[in-house]
């Protein structure tokens, strides 16, 4: 469908170098990246809006790196409204349509259409500045679709969005994305997407350096850079030592971990999923080499459970049911035993 | 200190009313009404009101792709463009005529050709319409160019990625945002070309614009005579300019 293929670009002093990566017909990709990292760049060069130096861009076998804008077939939403100040949001959604010389009867009828899609129908005739953000996204969706592109861009769509916006604007990101639709997404929020993501790419200083689907980059961070860029809470930094084959000794912040890991002794980083720390009130007596006594310094939810957060001289973040916490009474000031298996701690060589 | 920017304030202020104000009171109603009913002061208004119109429509269609072009655009040379574009300011309007003059006398390229198809740019309405031109067309290309660069360029591109031609988006966007800058910018242009005289005067001191006429009654007749022409014509300026600033602000309310 969409073919990146090395793609360089040089703006000033920022560069993009070598940027690849390919997206499936019907597929949701998201480019992560902190801001800066240029996966906007790479969004405008797909667009048309900038000239690439080098690479190829291939959209359902066309070669479109050369393309004009205007005929590239794609539709690109900002992270802030790019509506048409001076028209309705009716003469907006129907720009693209008269641009492309619709009749008016027609026209009519596909913004009606888009509009139910995206449930704007009630702010035709309004005017977009007396438009919330979310309302605004919705049309600069209705209006991006209008023309029926091949590939959607969405430009940090959700950014300068509240909490519940984001969550209606997502669900019509996913409806849109389950009619066929493919979109490429740029965002720098990793849990939007993994919200979203069919697969992920994450972008770092100008170039891609991981691909694949939310569970493989987040399960197994490429680098230090991708694992503490998707928010992991528990990255350490520290020395390991031993030698490959045995367990293996790694002390940060004066706590030593157990691990495994086949990497030479030296400098590094080690990632604990949250979800793999094991929270007891007694000394546990399993498998796991790792156990620290600690206190309960926070209880809050999070997306899926409930993150308490244990300080063992440094804190460590752990997901629990909110069964597990009620069972366990788990409060703050509250001393609990913290365990890990070796198996579970990640080392990543810096 | 307050009291220092409020006295020096007010002394400025008083420098251009107080003149004006004289001007006024020095013209008897009486005066005032037998001037403006004065065929040969009605026709000189009406013939300075009309080229300085025609002056800032003409050059104006021509000034408002080429401001867009400075605002949205980087060529070589743009700085000295940019320049150029203000020499007309700040050179003496008589200069500026005797350039005109000689751009456009009968034995030069451009006279011949527009007499060719009938035009004499000396001693006519033309000339006239060239001049106030020149000078004043540096107010509308700084405005528009203002007025373009304020429209967020990611508007255009948004409109370019929705498949609208480079035409059709700076007839639809570029343009309708730019809008008040432009408009604000050819009431100054009409305004400036208005009151023209040093360049006007030395490529067509006949027919008479208004500004010519006060100087001629001036020499011919003295100060009690070339006065009356004056306040008439500052009144008819005056009044032009503010129904001017209305409509427009009456437009802008519209749009917003």
């Amino acid at each position: 469908m969409l073919k990146v293929e090395n793609i360089s670009v040089r703006l000033g002093k920022f560069e993009l170098r070598d940027v690849s990566f390919e997206a499936d017909p019907g597929g949701y990709f998201v480019l992560l990246g902190m801001s800066g990292a240029g996966k906007s760049v790479v969004l405008q060069v797909v667009g048309g809006l900038i000239r690439p130096d080098g690479g190829r861009v291939i959209l359902g076998g066309r070669d479109i790196t050369h393309q004009k804008i205007q005929k590239r077939g794609v539709g690109l939403v900002f992270q802030d409204s790019t509506l048409f100040p001076h028209m309705s949001v009716y003469g907006n959604i129907a720009y693209p349509l008269v641009s492309a010389g619709m009749v008016s009867k027609e026209v009519l009828r596909r913004v009606g259409q888009l509009a139910e899609i995206t449930r704007v129908g009630h702010l035709l005739k309004r005017s977009p500045r007396n438009l919330s953000g979310g309302e605004q996204q919705r049309v600069a969706l209705a209006r991006a679709l209008a023309p029926e592109p091949e590939l959607l861009l969405l430009d940090e769509p959700l950014s300068s969005l509240d909490v519940q916006l984001r969550s209606d604007l997502r669900a019509l990101l996913r409806e849109i994305n389950g009619s066929g639709q493919t979109i490429i997404h740029v965002t720098h929020d990793y849990e939007e997407a993994a919200m979203l993501a069919g697969r992920i790419g994450v972008i770092e200083n100008g170039t891609v350096v991981q691909t694949g689907t939310p569970a493989e980059v987040f399960l197994n961070p490429g680098s230090e850079f991708v694992a503490r860029f998707v928010g992991i809470r528990n990255i350490f930094c520290g020395a390991l030592g031993g030698d490959t084959g045995t367990l293996r000794n790694f002390i940060a912040g004066g706590i030593r971990f157990t691990l495994l890991s086949d990497e030479p002794a030296g400098e590094g980083f080690v990632v604990v999923r949250a979800e793999d720390i094991v929270i007891s009130v007694s000394k546990p007596s399993t498998s796991a080499v790792n156990n620290f006594l600690g206190m309960v310094k926070s209880v809050q939810p999070a997306r899926i459970g409930t993150e308490v957060m244990v300080d063992i001289g440094m804190e460590l973040g752990a997901l629990v049911s909110e069964e597990s916490v009620a069972s366990l009474r788990l409060v703050p000031e509250k001393k609990v035993w913290v365990s890990l298996k070796a198996s579970a701690i990640k080392y990543i060589r810096r | 200190m307050r009291l220092v920017f409020v006295l020096l304030g007010g002394l400025v202020l008083l420098f251009i009313i107080a003149p004006l104000a004289g001007m006024f009171i020095a013209t008897s109603p009486a005066e005032f009404f037998e001037t403006a009913a004065d065929r040969e002061v009605a026709r000189s208004i009406g013939l300075t009101l009309w080229t300085s119109m025609l002056a800032t429509i003409i050059f104006g269609i021509a000034a408002i792709p080429f401001a867009w072009v400075l605002a949205r655009k980087n060529f070589p040379l743009k700085k000295l463009v940019s320049a150029i574009i203000d020499v007309p300011v700040v050179i003496p309007h008589s200069a500026a005529g005797i350039a005109i003059l000689g751009f456009v006398s009968r034995d030069t390229v451009v006279g011949r050709l527009g007499e060719s198809v009938g035009l004499n740019f000396v001693g006519s309405a033309p000339g006239i319409i060239l001049a106030m031109a020149f000078v004043s067309i540096p107010f509308l290309v700084n405005a528009a160019r203002d007025g373009f660069a304020a429209v967020p360029e990611r508007l255009e591109k948004a409109a370019l990625v929705l498949g609208a031609s480079p035409a059709r988006v700076f007839f639809t966007v570029s343009l309708p945002l730019a809008w008040r800058s432009i408009v604000s910018g050819m009431i100054m242009m009409w305004a400036r070309g208005m009151s023209e005289f040093g360049a006007v005067v030395i490529v067509a001191y006949h027919p008479m614009i208004t500004p010519v006429l006060i100087y001629e009654r001036f020499g011919a007749f003295g100060l009690a005579y070339a006065r009356p022409v004056a306040v008439v014509f500052i009144c008819v300026c005056l009044a032009f300019f503010v129904l001017l600033r209305m409509l427009s602000s009456k437009y802008d309310n519209a749009e917003s």
